[in-house]
């Protein structure tokens, strides 16, 4: 009996994937540990995080493809629905409007838009697929470009940015041809002077200090550089578990959420950062090889773009704790402190486990 | 043969996906190569470098706040300063014995239970355990003594600190606003504007007014210096300097010599006076009786104060000029007067007979004139200048909300003026549509009656009557009614002001313009309903005066004022522009339960355009006696 609801519960879950997600996630508790100066306090909150991921984790994976791919408009048009709202009657503190106050809760509805976007355009593809033109490529380009617009009018600059990176690989694997990438990127180069002219000083001020950190001493460049004297200084081997002088002297700004990366690597080195690196790489490789097997276009599509987002989302914020990047507010996937983040990568992961489980329902 | 085909086609795409996912495959595996080249630059090839960096990270970049502009008016007399001084603070993380700190620290210097309250206030509203101020404006004498005896007392510093100050205290004070310290919202907010980091080393932001509209400019840019700091986290020396940008100076449109004769003029009254320069929209004179005194803001304001301001039935921290709603009352005539010429419904010959009342066809309900017996035989500049009920009540009813809702909307009412403050309210202009969205009812005939007097659901805030009568004032071109001239970053020479636009031209016809002007005069002339406060003036006043009442009067009451209770009288209003012929000034006064618009609203409008037109400075004016009793309106 036991055995049988055992077996029930763990069929959808893709053991890789699980094995992959269970090390990142457990990491992710060793090093808030740390983090929070040896208080339990975040790390208690952050496995509750887990907990409420893993049954989303697993109400996605359990659900038919054709599930999903029902589900891609109402989810894209509730999430446009309300972006608009934002835009209307969202709550505004000064600048940014980007919280809808339910009463219950204020929500942010561009995190949905993460999971939405790849969905629906995969969706759009499948639906398509037999005649594909170039109408349809352009047609996909507006499904993207209307929330990224809404997005970055918030202004929520790099939300938009990687939402906008997940339907260009949504656009990319569905075989958007070469010359229209290249024609667009010219493009793009040559309206990039007159679209400078046109933004305010502060604006270029703004991208300018992304730029060049080292211009902003009070603000972020100041975090770049005491994130990279804490990754460079853990050497070969680290400092050792909360041993971080870096970390525990109060240097490192934001250390349990965008810098956590900057905490591992003071205490565990090189070696240490290879390791997360082989891990996020399993975690990728799973992801390619359920996207090389998946069974229709519609999931080939979204496999695929969910695994090169997560990716993004890895580089980046490593590439910008170790100053090759510019500072954009990026969390560390599984490892930052936070539910919001937890939750839509449980989400999209459901949907590669899902991919993969019912693939054979779908191949007859 | 069909089937093979789309099969092929089939592989054929699967094969492509299955291309472009290896080139996916590729770029990510490069990704992955120099994100670990990037590791191993780090913390194998530079490894010591950065353990050197982290050992010896002793460099912290502090913040240097920069100056806040002041704030003067158009004569350049300053309305909000700076000046330097000393606070004592203390870090409650560093103090073990906080009690007895203090208890030990008030042998040295004066702490009262003021400055007690409130640190204890700043204490339980921060998070970050700052430092915080337990007194502030040391003497020189009490800095040297605490200085002699610091070693007693880890965690507590001396500090030298710039103060605001607002010289004028009440005066004005609902336009200057005040700075106050920063607390969590604020925060919040600086955080998502991505200003945090300017605000590095600033403890107070700007709440209300001027202050808290033109925080941005008047903040300047925070600069810093590299510390070198000893395990302690105290400063040893300065590596690198970056100087600070101080904040730009406001110079505003207001005449403050004008503002106080204008506080003044209101005596023990409540209420509120807006003068604007009907050319180019300047705000003159902007008052809002009781104001409070801005000062008390700054350090915190202790429970017991706040509570003081906050209950008082006075409300003093009301700013009746723009959040202040109040029935219009008959000032709405003139504007009724414009919109019956425009429409046609009256020409200025069309007299009517006022029996005292109106009745609407079909119904017995009397809408009274003021006038016991009314005013006999009135033609609309008679309307104006004695403020006949009954003709605007039949004008209102033959024209009809929605000819009168479409006109009087283009003199702004029922909407914000747009003048650079936060928080104004847009009033009320009633229309039929909005009474169906608003209460799910229809609009009766008896609705039009009571609006045409500016009663019944009318509601306008003192600067929209300003800016209504500005633009009569100016020949219906419209200047959006403002407080900041010129802005004039510090240390540069002062630039001229530049010219303003107007915002709309609302194209009257010249003689309907000038016969309400012409009436308006009349109301302050022997005749009229403001006759007395027009007196020997060397200058025609155009006006018209009004009546804001507070509570229902049944229909076979009458309103007497000595009975009825001080705050339920009727509040007075006042509207007018001077001189008549060539306005150089245009203003509104209400007068909260002051009673008749001709004996408490107009004598303070004189004085403020004797002082402004003829320089005068008002000697105490008495009412004649016997002469209030008898007069309306």
């Amino acid at each position: 009996m036991i055995r049988r609801l055992w077996k029930r519960f763990i069929t959808p879950f893709d053991p890789m994937l699980m094995l992959g997600l269970g090390l990142l996630a457990g990491a992710s508790l060793i090093v808030l540990y740390s983090a929070g100066d040896g208080s339990f306090a975040l790390v208690g909150k952050q496995f509750l995080n887990i907990l409420v991921a893993l049954v989303a984790l697993w109400l996605v994976s359990s659900m038919p493809l054709h599930y999903l791919l029902r589900s891609a408009v109402p989810i894209y048009l509730l999430g446009m629905a309300l972006l608009v709202c934002v835009a209307l009657f969202g709550e505004v503190s000064h600048g940014a409007r980007r919280w809808l106050n339910l009463g219950v809760a204020t929500i942010q509805p561009s995190e949905l838009m993460k999971i939405a976007v790849p969905l629906m355009m995969a969706w759009y593809f499948e639906k398509h697929e037999a005649t594909l033109t170039l109408k349809n490529y352009f047609v996909a380009t507006l499904l993207l470009a209307m929330p990224i617009i809404l997005i970055a009018r918030q202004p929520d600059l790099g939300t938009a940015i990687l939402i906008a990176a997940s339907g260009f690989y949504v656009l990319f694997l569905a075989g958007l041809s070469w010359r229209v990438m290249a024609v667009t990127l010219v493009a793009g180069l040559a309206a990039a002077k007159p679209l400078w002219s046109m933004l305010h000083d502060y604006q270029k001020h703004r991208i300018l200090m992304l730029l060049d950190p080292a211009q902003d001493a009070l603000g972020k460049g100041y975090h770049t550089i005491q994130g990279m004297i804490a990754v460079g200084s853990g050497g070969f081997l680290g400092k050792g578990y909360m041993n971080g002088s870096q970390t525990h002297l109060d240097f490192l700004p934001e250390r349990t959420t965008d810098f956590i990366f900057a905490v591992f690597s003071e205490e565990f080195g090189f070696i240490g950062a290879l390791i997360l690196l082989a891990l996020y790489l399993f975690v990728i490789a799973r992801g390619f090889l359920i996207t090389a097997e998946a069974s229709t276009y519609f999931t080939r599509l979204l496999a695929g773009s969910i695994t090169l987002t997560f990716f993004t989302y890895a580089f980046v914020n490593m590439g910008m704790v170790t100053g090759i990047l510019p500072v954009v507010g990026v969390p560390l996937p599984l490892i930052s402190y936070g539910g919001t983040s937890m939750l839509t990568l449980a989400l999209g992961f459901g949907m590669l486990m899902s991919i993969q489980t019912h693939k054979q329902l779908v191949k007859t | 043969m069909k089937l093979q085909a789309e099969l092929r086609n089939h592989q054929r795409e699967i094969y492509l996906f299955r291309l472009r996912l290896l080139l996916c495959v590729g770029l990510v595996l490069a990704m992955m190569l120099v994100l670990l080249g990037r590791f191993f630059y780090l913390q194998v090839v530079r490894q010591s470098d950065f353990r050197t960096m982290a050992e010896s990270n002793r460099i912290k970049p502090m913040p240097i706040a920069p100056n806040r502009g002041q704030i003067l008016d158009r004569n350049g007399v300053v309305l909000a300063r700076n000046y330097s001084g000393y606070t004592l603070e203390i870090d409650p993380s560093k103090v073990s014995n906080l009690d007895g700190t203090i208890e030990d620290l008030s042998k040295l210097v004066t702490i009262t239970p003021k400055d007690l309250r409130i640190f204890k206030k700043l204490k339980a509203e921060s998070h970050d355990y700052a430092s915080l101020p337990i007194r502030s404006r040391l003497n020189d004498e009490e800095a040297a003594r605490f200085a002699a005896q610091q070693y007693r007392f880890p965690g507590v510093e001396i500090k030298a600190r710039l103060f605001r100050e607002y010289p004028f205290r009440e005066t004005a004070s609902h336009l200057i606003g005040y700075i106050g310290r920063i607390n969590e919202q604020d925060k919040q907010d600086l955080d998502e504007e991505d200003l945090e980091a300017n605000y590095r080393g600033t403890d107070y932001i700007g709440k209300g007014g001027i202050e808290e509209h033109y925080e941005q400019e008047l903040h300047g840019t925070t600069g810093f210096e590299q510390v070198e700091v000893d395990a302690g986290g105290h400063g040893i020396r300065t590596l690198s300097r970056t100087s600070p940008v101080s904040g730009n100076n406001l110079v505003l449109t207001l005449d403050a010599k004008l503002q106080e004769i204008a506080e003044q003029a209101f005596g023990k009254y409540r209420g509120a006076l807006v003068a604007i320069d009907p050319s180019n929209g300047e705000v003159l004179a902007f008052v809002s009786k009781p104001g409070y005194d801005p000062n008390l803001f700054i350090d915190g304001i202790d429970t017991e104060t706040w509570d003081e301001l906050s209950n008082s039935p006075d409300v003093p921290l009301n700013n009746r000029i723009l959040r202040g709603q109040y029935p219009a009352g008959s000032t709405i005539k003139p504007f009724m007067a414009l919109a019956g010429l425009h429409f046609g419904t009256r020409t200025p010959e069309q007299t009517i007979h006022d029996p005292g009342y109106y009745m609407l066809a079909g119904s017995s309900h009397h809408y009274r004139d003021w006038k016991t017996g009314g005013h006999g035989s009135v033609d609309m500049f008679k309307a104006i200048q004695m403020s006949c009920d009954t003709y605007f009540y039949g004008l209102a009813t033959e024209m009809g909300i929605d000819k009168m809702h479409t006109f009087l909307s283009q003199f702004g009412f029922g909407d914000k003026s747009g003048i650079d403050i936060d928080g104004e309210l847009p009033g009320l202009l009633p229309s039929e549509e909005w009474k169906e969205a608003r209460f799910h009812q229809k609009w009766f005939a008896g609705d039009t009656v009571s609006a045409g007097i500016g009663q019944g659901y009318v509601l306008v805030t003192p600067m929209q009557l300003a800016f209504a009568v500005s633009i009569i004032a100016n020949d219906g071109v419209a200047y959006r009614p403002h407080l900041l001239r010129q802005l004039q970053p510090s240390g540069k020479p002062p630039q001229p002001v530049p010219p303003v636009q107007p915002a709309f031209d609302m194209h009257l016809d010249p003689d309907d313009l000038d016969l309400v002007k012409r009436a308006m005069v009349a109301v302050t002339k022997p005749g009229g309903t403001a006759a007395w406060a027009g007196s020997g003036a060397p200058y025609d006043i155009a006006g018209k005066t009004g009546t804001a009442q507070v509570i229902a009067i049944k229909q076979n009451e009458r309103y007497i004022e000595s009975q009825v209770d001080e705050r339920n009288r009727d509040h007075a209003w006042f509207i007018a522009f001077a001189p008549a012929d060539k306005p150089r000034i245009a203003l509104a006064v209400l007068v909260e339960n002051g009673g008749h618009g001709g004996t408490t609203a107009a004598p303070i409008a004189r004085k403020v355009f004797d002082y402004y037109l003829l320089n005068k400075v008002p000697q105490p004016l008495q009412a004649p006696a016997g002469k209030s009793g008898g007069e309306h309106d």
